[in-house]
Formats: C-alpha cells, structure tokens, sequence
C-alpha cells in the first residue's frame, strides 16, 4: 500500500496500517542512526521549518535532529523570536514561510486544532508537534513503536496511562494509536484530571492505582502540569505523589517484564520516583532516541517517499 | 396619505388570534381594518397569494457595534440585515466600545438610528459601569435616555450581591434585566461545551452547570426582590428544568432561546470550525432536543437570535484566539422554521408567535401585533420557498454564519415599518434623502 499523506495531524486520522507503515519505515531508519556517518539522503535540498509557538525542547531536538539525518536544511523559529509577537497572525506566519519557498511546516501550538486550520490554508505538508491538550502524533508513533521493541504485538497488552490525562496531547495520540493496535488501554490519575469523557474513547478509566497496575504490561506517566493547572486540580504535589506517584511498590504490582514510559520531561519524586526513572524497567531514554527514528519516517513520507524504499535500501559499507 | 394594501395572504397574527387568507390594509404607517374604496384606488397594492403575512419580526438580542466596532457592524447595516430578515424591531446590546452604561451612549445610538436605520432600533443600557460587575450603572438615567432593558450582556454580574442590588433598583422603574448566565469562575479558558467533544478535541470545556447556577440564583434574585430578569441564550437542558419549575411558582422570569441552538450541537466543532464559536456554546443533541421542549410548552418564552457580526479576519484564526459570535438576523425566520416546523411539527403560526408577540411582551414593547391600530410593522414571507444562503451577498457588514452555502426553507419577501415598505423582493428600499 502507497503511503499518500501529505499532513501528519492527529492519530484519530490514521489507520491501522498507516501507524504500521511509520513503524516501519522507522525500524528502518533506526538502523541507520548506530552508523558512523548517520545522514541518508532522503530530504536532500528540501527545507523544513520547525514552528515552536510553545516551548519544547526534546521534541523540537528530535525533529532538528531527525531534518538533518535526512540531509534537509532545518530553520527554526520560536514564538518569542517570531513575528507573532507583533501580533502577525499564524496565518500570515505561516504563509511567510510558504512563499520564502519552505518544503513543510513542523508546527508546535497551544491552541489545539492548529496543525489542522493550518493545513486547509497552506499547499506543503503540516506536522503537528503537539496541539494545545489535542494530539501529539509523532510522540503516540514513538510510544508504541517502543512499546513494540520490547513486547512484540500489542493486541491484548494492558497499557496504563497514568496522571494528567485531561491536560495531556501524549495521551490522546496514544490512547488512538494503542486502540488501533488493539492494546487495552485503562487511564488512570485523580478524578479532576481523569474526567469520565474519556471512556467515550473507547478506555477504561480508573481511580485505583492498585488494580489498574496489576499486571500492566507497561505504565506510561504524564508529568504533572503545573502551568496548566490552577491549584483546583488537586491539592498539592504531595498529596498527588502520595496518591499516585508510581514508587517501588506500587511497581511492584505491574507485571514482572512491565516497562516504565514517560514523555518527559519528568519531575523526579512527585509523578515517578527518582530510582525508578533510572531503574532497568525504564525505557525512557529509548523513547528519545526512536523519537528521531519516528521524526525522520514521518518527515520522509509526508515529503513524498515510500516506505519500500526505505525497507530495501542497502546498508552503506 | 399613503395606503398599502396586501391582497390574499396568510395572515397570521397571534396576538389578534388571527390565521386566515385575507387582506391586510395600512393607512398612514398603521393597521387599518378596511381602506375607502378611493383609498383602495390609490394604495400599492402587494399580492399576498402564497404568502404569509405576519407582525414584523422582533429580535431582543442583537450586537450592532456602533459605537466604535463599526468594522463588523453599524446600526445602518445591522438594519438591513434586520430588515432582510424580515424583523422591524431589534433590541441591541450594550456592550460597543465604549459601553452603553451612560446616557450620553444612549442618546448617541438614537441618534444614528434615527439618521441611519431601515427599522426600529431599541437601545439597552448596562448594569453596571463599564460592564465590569463592580458598581452599579447610572439606571435611572438610562432608563430617562430610553434603554428598553439593562444588561451586562456577555459579562454576567458576578457579584449576587450587586445583582440583588440591581433587581431592586431597576425593579423601581420597571426595567428588566437581561442577563447573559454565566459562572465565569467554572468557564476559565473556556471555548466549548465541555463533554465528550471537547475531550476528543482537547479544547477547554465550558460545562452546563456555569449556566445552570447563575440561571438558578437568577431565579431566586427574581423570586426574593420581584424584579423581572430574563435569561438569555438559554442552551442548557438542567437550566430549561430550572426555568419551568420556577414558572410554575409564577416567579418573574422569562428566557429566550437562539435559532442556533436549536439546530446545532457540538458535533460541528469537530473540525475546529470557528463560525460555530459561540458563547454560550453549542451543547448536545440531549440539551437542543430541550430547548425546543422548552419553546414548545413555552418554558422559554421566545426566538432571539444574538446577532454577533465579526469580520472574517478576526474569525479565521485558530479556534482558541478567534471571537464568539455568528450572524442570525437574515437566517432566523426560515431556521427557525426548518428546526421547529420541519422538524419538530410546530405550527408556523406558532413560531411566528416565538418571534413576535412574545419577545414584545417580555421587554413590554409596542410591537408584534397586527391588530387595527398598530403600527404597520409587517413581514411578508414564503415559507415554502428554498434558498441558498450566501452570507457574503447578505446585507450585514460581516459573514460570520454557519449556514452560509446552506439551503433554506421559507424566505422573506417584504419588510414594512410603520407602512413603509423598506426591503423588498431582494432590495432595500433606500429612504429618500
């Protein structure tokens, strides 16, 4: 099957095989990131601009990251060195960048449905990098590709996402992602930040660490949003800590072979304990580095390539 | 001595319990019951057939934006849009920039009416100074300058003490108060009915019980001072429970309902549309199915439509930054009876009722009537007639309707005020100069 998106929007969109084909495509270009001379020539001569509007740096490494493996040329503005400080509108940013003849948009916005209001005005293709508490696809592809490195398939998993999930985009592309790969998915944090809507997305919802732990094959933690939260959400750190910080024990209840995710950045002792964060069970630092191996399949083919060339693609001497 | 008579038309006028084809006569701006047959020889004569005729159309809630928003909107456009929506009487909001809390405010916005508008223009006042919910506004000179209500439209008074203090004074000159419901503490950021779609959209969610509470503490101002409060763009179904349960105590309150809360729900935003952004939000299918049982066993007492022009650039932009607000005024009449009658199998009469003589009777206007003696404000439309609705050829400033490129049920044809026929087959009638 011809990969034919131009858009990289949301993970609602995307179907089953879509999802696998970026996989893939990823698994393919992973291999080339251990090599000493790491840039393929995929994207050569296209140039892509990062649009930050929100601060990140992980992600925006990563996608920089993944441009330049792909021989592109990379520029990167962020809303503070942006015109939109001015009051441009991003309409009018973003089609600056289109007629200063950019190849694609990487965008990163507060203001979920962004990547899409962009993609209906513009002719070259739209990442999105995270939409205000919408998606954040390239990071749902990332989770469940690592997800795959250690558990193989994941029909029948059971996947907990645990913490701010009202707030979060990182839940709402992986709980999509996880359902398509037929994962079964339970959310779980306090009540204020884990509303009963979200069962209409086809997840469990818990408030019960332990049973929803038990036996979880993976436990994905959210950071705990400070900024985005008034003090409304729950009653301090602490109490959130006491109540649903993952530590040794309550990790003790996940299945023996469970992995532990987080999207970082993580606060060490309040959603997560410090030695757990380092501990053998977490794959966190793997989730950064797939981020450029999934970064890279997803830029080279919303640019127009096809996975099979990547899959046949001879590895250089 | 001019004189029109309207020949063969449904006419229906509620408020004289009249709904039959017949003649329609006016002598010198008024309803008249029978011409001269010499005035007949001179009257301009419309043919009625296949038309109804009924009261001009009057709107308790619009947004015309002079002065100083005169970009999205003037009294003169926001007229002829009122006018080609087949409305003779409008009742504009306070919020303009500067706020309409003065009398000098009020007597500017009398003045571009009587220089500028096609209808009948009513000015409201505010509440408070400035619209900010802390002191109350100067309402005895508003109500001197002509404001037909008060309201802090948009910005609900938060303080129930300030809002008890309110429905008392105003209550001494027999003002109502209009009030848009909002807890604004429960809707911080809030740009959607919180629910399911707003999880999946990761947009903030304005959830009912905002409305519900101010709605509920409304009734109990109403009930405790006396005053007569009407509640505003009421979208929410445990609110509707509420209203109906206090009519039944008698208490003095009264609410209206748009025409696109009663067709829409939050499904529409699934694609971050921003001409459906508004405030309050559009709910589920469970709280429109409400609001057209509240119209029908008149829980809520009539159509308003919160005309709310903005120009299409303040509308395109992503959904969180852009304004709430659409256009209602040329679109109402046959939404409202594609919802009610298409679908819910009112009779037109009865909406016709929702859109005249009940938003007269809740602001106490001398409007909505076709009875020998009244003004000759009248509305002539096909209601079988269906169009296409291109908000960009329509005749408010703005464009903001999510029923543009939407075909219609039953169209306006004729606009009289006070005799006057002021739009007609498509064209405003410009006043002579």
């Amino acid at each position: 099957m011809p990969w034919t998106r131009r858009h990289l929007l949301t993970l609602e969109d995307l179907s089953l095989a879509e999802i696998e084909q970026v996989h893939a495509t990823a698994a393919a270009f992973k291999r080339t990131l251990t090599r000493s001379v790491k840039k393929v020539p995929a994207l050569r001569g296209k140039t892509i601009v990062n649009l930050f509007l929100e601060p990140s740096t992980r992600t925006r490494m990563a996608f920089t990251m993944a441009a330049k493996r792909l021989s592109a040329d990379v520029i990167s503005l962020d809303g503070s060195s942006s015109s939109t400080t001015k009051g441009e509108t991003l309409r009018d940013t973003a089609q600056n960048i289109q007629a200063l003849q950019a190849d694609m948009i990487v965008l990163r916005h507060s203001a979920a449905g962004s990547p899409l209001y962009l993609s209906k005005i513009l002719d070259i293709p739209v990442i999105n990098a995270g939409d205000g508490a919408h998606e954040h696809p390239t990071q749902g592809l990332l989770d469940t590709f690592t997800m795959k490195e250690h558990l193989g398939r994941l029909k029948g998993r059971k996947v907990v996402i645990l913490g701010d999930i009202l707030f979060s985009r990182v839940a709402r592309s992986n709980i999509y992602a996880l359902n398509k790969l037929g994962a079964a998915v339970t959310l779980v944090g306090p009540s204020t930040l884990v509303p009963h809507w979200f069962t209409e997305l086809g997840v469990k919802v818990s408030h019960d660490l332990r049973s929803a732990l038990a036996d979880a094959e993976v436990v994905m933690l959210l950071r705990i949003q400070h900024e985005r939260q008034a003090s409304s959400h729950f009653p301090s750190l602490g109490e959130y800590t006491s109540m649903f910080g993952l530590n040794k024990t309550r990790a003790s209840w996940l299945n023996p072979k469970a992995i532990i995710m987080h999207p970082g950045p993580i606060n060490r002792g309040v959603e997560i304990d410090s030695d757990l964060a380092d501990g053998e069970r977490s794959v966190i630092l793997e989730q950064v580095t797939n981020g450029i191996a999934v970064r890279m399949a997803v830029l080279y083919l919303c640019a127009g390539g096809q996975p099979e060339h990547v899959y046949a693609a001879p590895d250089p001497a | 001595m001019s004189s029109l008579w309207i020949r063969q038309a449904r006419i229906i006028d509620p408020a004289s319990s009249r709904n039959a084809v017949g003649d329609l006569f006016v002598s010198d701006g008024r309803i008249v019951p029978s011409l001269s047959a010499a005035a007949k020889a001179a009257a301009r004569q419309i043919d009625g057939r296949g038309l109804v005729a009924c009261p001009g159309l009057v709107d308790i809630h619009v947004h015309f934006r002079e002065p100083g928003q005169t970009h999205k909107e003037t009294i003169a456009t926001g007229s002829r849009a009122a006018a080609a929506g087949g409305f003779t009487t409008v009742v504009c909001m306070p919020n303009t920039s500067p706020v309409a809390d003065n009398a000098g405010t009020i007597q500017f916005i009398k003045d571009a009416t009587r220089r500028d508008a096609v209808v009948k223009v009513l000015p409201t006042g505010c509440i408070t100074v400035g619209q900010k919910g802390a002191a109350l506004a100067p309402i005895g000179s508003l109500k001197r300058a002509g404001v037909v209500a008060i309201t802090d439209d948009g910005d609900c008074v938060q303080s129930n003490e300030l809002m008890r203090r309110a429905c008392e004074y105003a209550k001494m000159f027999d003002l109502p108060i209009m009030d848009h419901c909002q807890d604004a503490s429960l809707t911080q950021g809030a740009v959607m009915n919180e629910g399911a779609v707003s999880t999946r959209l990761g947009l903030r969610g304005w959830p009912h019980a905002a409305e519900d509470v101010i709605v509920a503490r409304n009734v109990i101002l109403s009930e405790y001072t006396g005053a007569h409060i009407h509640l505003q763009h009421i979208s929410s179904k445990y609110a509707v429970g509420i209203i109906r349960r206090a009519k039944t105590r008698g208490v003095r309150i009264t609410a209206e309902a748009t025409p696109h809360h009663l067709s829409f729900t939050d499904e529409e935003l699934r694609t971050y549309d921003t001409s459906f952004k508004m405030n309050p939000p559009l709910r589920t299918a469970s709280d429109r199915r409400a609001i057209i049982a509240g119209l029908r066993d008149g829980t809520l007492d009539c159509i308003a439509t919160d005309h709310a022009p903005h120009t299409n650039y303040e509308k395109d932009k992503e959904f969180d930054y852009a304004p709430n607000g659409i256009l209602g005024l040329e679109t109402a009449l046959a939404v409202s009876l594609g919802v009610l009658v298409g679908e819910s199998k009112f009779k037109v009469a009865h909406v016709v009722d929702l859109m005249t003589r009940q938003p007269a009777r809740v602001l106490g206007l001398p409007a909505g009537t076709l009875a020998a003696g009244a003004a000759a404000d009248i509305c002539l439309f096909d209601p079988k007639e269906r169009w296409t609705y291109d908000a960009r050829a329509g005749f408010s400033k703005s464009s903001n309707s999510p029923w543009h490129g939407r075909t219609l049920t039953g169209r306006v044809k004729t606009t009289i005020v006070d005799g006057r026929v002021v739009f007609d087959q498509g064209k405003i009638a410009e006043p002579a100069a």
